[in-house]
């Protein structure tokens, strides 16, 4: 070659970050006995009814191609899913598409609605994707910070101030990845008269739609006025513990379906065929899987943001997903300093919250999708770190020492 | 008996992690500790939590081994002899660990555990076709637990933790 392998490399790629989660991963993997709450997924494995579907897919031979948009059966489940659940209507035929993940979903939405420079409001902390997807689609991502005193809830006025001439889209992820908050349905009408008012689009990740613990979900297409602004995403990785399988659903009016299906069509064709059919059943017969994982999921959220406070960092309790995000600036430490201290110390591993923006500094993201007791491990671990800070925050005297 | 929805909170976390603590069970019900122990007492004292059974697999204990037979009985219940007589005349024996009334082809379902084929097949011929009320019995012997009260012997696959220390 004549130059550097760097000058090979496409300006694009150059200009991306690497994630901050991958540094942190790269320091825990290489240690042994690592309580790790570090993990964004759940640590149920897929329940058997739709394993077995998918084996049984293989076994009869379902190694073809399916319609781009996925397989028909399977749009009609997803359409007849999001009007169970959620009050809204979908065509099977021409309103859903059967994605790679709802990773996949949101890189097609941004790509088909996005002009060169155009701004997409990000509600922050968020999810390490959404800025690079974004950029990658020649918009400009813009943060909308949030901050604890009100739960990490975005409000109308912090929309509005963000919003500019080339403010294209708002993109909304309720239940929260990493802050676990949710919005209810008031919240989330306040939020579409800004976008009615400004002429936006929302793309509304919804990928923790059934892990909502205290008050009942509610899809922002499902408020009036916003079915025709939103690109729903969902997905089976979360409440139906798939994510190794790689499979995620986008709901939207049929013109952007048919342009976001444009490009499906080319980049991948169509989603695993086999895995499809174990979608089928996912939908079809495994609601009380999903509600008893939900159940489980809010008992240990009960347990870990009470003792998280007794211990000392400062948590509010979210209403989703299976993150909290507790304030370690009682610490005094940057929250990279204390998700390595901790690793080190301790063997407990967090991901720091600056890893999702900047107002995610000061906070740590804990994943609560961990057994019972190594939940009390690490809790028992973060509380003697914590000591060695100087933090000593134990309101009813003992209360871990009996776990 | 009509719990209320705490109390049922309460009894289902114990099923599921029956090493809890009170306090621990408090904190993942959202309710005090002095409620977990007094809905705790009174489940007891109602016969609702039976016992705190610790399931071993015996088999991996040299010397331990037992065996284990179902067998399925045919009972006539004659008046003032119905089928609870009958049952409980069979289930004080010590060796019987389970005993169900059943609708189909027989009527009672009785697991026994003894040492030897022989301990079985006696209790078999000496005590359990000699009450008046048992018509016949088919013995099975049981060749091996795959999985017992939802518990999957061996077979573990699942309880593997595969995910990455970190993910986003
Ligand atoms: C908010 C959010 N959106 C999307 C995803 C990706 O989901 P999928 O596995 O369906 O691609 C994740 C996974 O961590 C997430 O947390």
């Amino acid at each position: 070659m004549k130059h550097d392998v760097a000058y090979y490399i496409s300006q694009t790629a150059k200009d991306l970050q690497p994630s901050g989660i991958r540094k942190f991963f790269d320091l825990a993997a290489g240690m042994k006995d690592v309580i790790s709450l570090g993990v964004g997924e759940p640590d149920f494995v897929t329940p058997w009814n739709i394993r077995e579907a998918a084996i049984l897919s293989l076994e009869q031979g379902s190694t073809s191609y399916t319609a781009n948009a996925g397989l028909l059966e399977l749009r009609e489940e997803i359409s007849a899913y999001l009007g169970r659940r959620f009050g809204v209507a979908y065509n099977p035929k021409n309103q859903i598409i059967v994605t790679v993940g709802a990773s996949q979903a949101l890189d097609l939405a941004f790509r088909a609605i996005l002009n060169q420079g155009d701004e997409v409001l990000i509600v922050e902390p968020a999810f390490v994707s959404y800025a690079p997807l974004v950029s990658l689609a020649g918009g400009k991502p813009i943060a909308v910070s949030t901050s604890a005193e009100n739960g990490f809830k975005v409000t109308p006025e912090q929309i509005e101030q963000a919003i500019s001439e080339k403010t294209r889209a708002l993109l909304l992820c309720f239940p929260n990845n990493p802050t676990g908050t949710s919005l209810n349905k008031a919240e989330l009408m306040e939020i579409a008269n800004i976008i009615e008012k400004h002429d936006l689009l929302v793309v509304s990740d919804e990928i923790y739609a059934e892990l909502t613990y205290d008050e009942t979900f509610t899809s922002f297409a499902a408020i009036p006025g916003m079915y025709e602004r939103t690109i729903l995403i969902n997905g089976f990785s979360k409440g139906f513990a798939m994510t190794g399988w790689r499979l995620g659903m986008l709901a939207a009016p049929k013109e952007f379906v048919e342009a976001m299906l444009k490009i499906f069509q080319y980049t991948t064709l169509c989603a695993p065929t086999m895995l499809q059919y174990g979608a089928i059943e996912a939908l079809r017969n495994t609601y009380h899987e999903v509600e008893s994982m939900q159940r489980s999921y809010r008992r240990r959220r009960n347990y870990v943001v009470q003792t998280l406070n007794n211990i000392g960092l400062d948590c509010h309790t979210p209403g989703g997903a299976f993150y909290v995000f507790p304030s370690i600036r009682a610490t005094g430490l940057t929250s990279e300093q204390f998700a390595e201290e901790l690793l080190m110390q301790e063997k407990v591993a967090v991901v720091p919250g600056n890893v999702f923006g900047e107002s995610g500094e000061g906070y740590i993201r804990c994943s609560y999708a961990t057994s019972m007791p190594q939940l009390q491990e690490a809790l028992k671990r973060m509380q003697r770190f914590l000591e060695t800070k100087g933090i000593m925050r134990d309101r009813e005297a003992g209360a871990l020492s009996q776990l | 008996m009509k719990l209320n929805s705490e109390e049922l909170e309460i009894l289902k976390i114990i099923e599921e992690n029956h090493k809890a603590s009170a306090e621990t069970i408090a904190l993942m019900a959202l309710t005090s500790e002095e409620t977990v122990k007094n809905t705790i007492k009174k489940l007891e004292d109602e016969k609702i939590i039976m016992s705190y059974p610790t399931l071993i697999d015996w088999t991996k204990v040299d010397g331990q081994e037992s065996i284990i037979a179902m067998i399925d009985v045919k009972v006539t219940p004659k008046r003032g002899v119905g089928f609870d007589d009958v049952a409980e005349r069979i289930y004080r024996f010590p060796e019987v660990s389970s005993l169900y009334l059943m609708s189909g082809a027989y009527d009672l379902s009785i697991t026994i555990e003894g040492k030897t084929m022989n301990q079985i097949a006696a209790f078999v011929s000496e005590k359990l076709s000699t009450i008046d009320n048992v018509v016949s019995t088919t013995t099975h012997f049981m060749l091996k637990k795959y999985k017992h009260d939802g518990v999957i012997f061996d077979g573990g696959a699942d309880d593997k933790d595969r995910r990455m220390v970190v993910t986003p």
